[in-house]
């Protein structure tokens, strides 16, 4: 069931990945331990799947990579963070809608 | 088109004999009955899929398990049960609904509608906030409302609670595991949790108490992360700048019942209003803490998600006039028979 489009991040890809993506990268900060964050990974999924082409959708473990959301002041998950041009353009924290993070991310294409 | 938890896709026109809206222990205990009543219920998810319970460690008040069961865990174990049965789930958001015509109309945010013959809400409560700007402004910043998903941010760092119910103890306890102080904020000088969470967390060494105080604004350092909390006493008028990371937010719930503004009747708490689970429309009923801000329980919100579905059921069974008698056995005289 897992989605092949979602592009698993960690403290060691993520400047290349952000660096050198044209389209909007939608990143989302979870743990295995984060019942919200386990909540919305069908719906990760099912934006990448559509959105395939369109943008990059990411999914950073805290758990196991500290550096990066540590750089970003990362202090609740889930946290979804838009970056677009290798910047941070946008952030939102919590369970959202798959309509409400397809909003999000138009904002930037 | 929609992602549906059984793999079965659900065509838009199709009219539903039961659609729940919302699936905590109200929602997905409704979904069970009217299952098994072969009434093929839709359960639409909403934005937490299982509800609190999903945000919870160790229930220890769930009848049965009698050495407490993970509040996720039992939210799965629901979904499952009820999914054994025949429930078909759609991941989605209901954004308008329309009770004034027969069937009702559910529109989600994707644009989808939904046709329903009856409709039992079960959308819950979620967290309150204090009100302060700062509060928003330092959202996943440092401050939470939700100790299980985001107290790894603070190991071995100083936090602070606000509130004196059962939830806002059983965070700090949870936190205490990890912060390096953990300080309880509460209003008054007397608890509101239960007696086994009040003396787990007045014993905990790592827990502090400010009583009578609350918290008038959350500060932030030059990277806009939470580094303090300015808390008065409310007796003394006495101001401390208290060191803080984190600061989690535990005052109570409000009930999800936007949606039904001007629709549904509600008292000024914004809770539905209720008899037995009816509401004021004919066939849509409410079942869990979307109408009940008195015993908020899981035990209860499932009791009364299971009322949901039989009366749902008996609903369709007998029309309005019927229900409505048969509901009502002490203001209607039992015909006698020669």
């Amino acid at each position: 069931m897992a989605s092949e489009k979602v592009h698993t991040l960690t403290d060691g890809n993520f400047a290349e990945v952000i660096g050198n993506t044209e389209q909007p990268v939608l990143v989302d900060f979870w743990a295995e331990w984060c019942g919200p964050c386990r909540m919305l990974a069908p719906t990760i999924e099912a934006l990448a799947d559509e959105l395939d082409g369109k943008a990059v959708i990411g999914k950073l473990d805290v758990d196991a990579n500290p550096t990066v959301p540590g750089n970003f002041g990362v202090r609740s998950i889930p946290a979804l963070l838009v970056f677009k041009g290798g910047q941070l353009v946008d952030q939102t924290v919590g369970v959202q809608s798959k309509d409400a993070l397809k909003r999000l991310l138009e904002r930037h294409m | 088109m929609f992602s549906v938890g059984n793999k079965v896709s659900i065509m838009s026109s199709e009219l539903h004999e039961v659609v729940i809206i919302g699936s905590g222990p109200a929602g997905l205990t409704a979904a069970l009955y009217t299952a098994r009543a072969s009434l093929h219920p839709l359960v639409i998810e909403g934005l937490q899929p299982g509800g609190q319970l999903t945000i919870t460690t160790m229930v220890e008040n769930w009848p049965g398990h009698r050495d407490g069961v993970m509040g996720p865990q039992l939210m799965a174990d629901m979904r499952a049960q009820a999914e054994h049965f025949g429930t078909a789930f759609l991941s989605g958001l209901v954004e308008r609904v329309d009770f004034s015509s027969r069937p009702f109309v559910l529109t989600l945010d994707s644009g989808h509608e939904i046709r329903a013959r009856t409709v039992i809400v079960s959308t819950g409560a979620s967290a309150k906030l204090l009100g302060l700007p700062s509060e928003m402004k330092l959202m996943g910043r440092g401050v939470s409302t939700c100790a299980t998903c985001d107290g790894f941010f603070f190991r071995n760092r100083p936090v602070a609670i606000v509130g004196g119910g059962d939830t806002a103890l059983e965070e700090a306890l949870y936190l205490s595991k990890l912060a390096s102080q953990v300080t309880v904020i509460h209003r008054r000088d007397t608890l509101r949790a239960s007696k086994i969470m009040q003396d787990k967390a007045l014993a905990n060494p790592k827990i502090a108490f400010r009583w009578n105080s609350a918290i008038d604004e959350i500060l932030a350092d030059e990277h806009g992360n939470v580094n303090s909390a300015r808390v008065s006493n409310l007796q003394t008028g006495e101001v401390e700048m208290l060191t803080v990371d984190g600061v989690f937010i535990a005052i109570g719930h409000t009930p999800n019942t936007s949606l039904f503004k001007g629709i549904l009747d509600m008292d000024e708490g914004g809770y539905l209003v209720t008899t037995g689970t009816r509401t004021n429309v004919a066939g849509v009923f409410a079942a869990g803490d979307v109408q009940d801000q008195v015993y908020r329980q899981a035990i209860t919100s499932a009791g009364t998600g299971c009322m949901a579905a039989m009366d749902a059921e008996r609903w369709l069974e007998l029309g309005d006039v019927e229900f409505h008698h048969a509901g009502e056995p002490a203001t209607v005289a039992v015909p006698v028979r020669a």
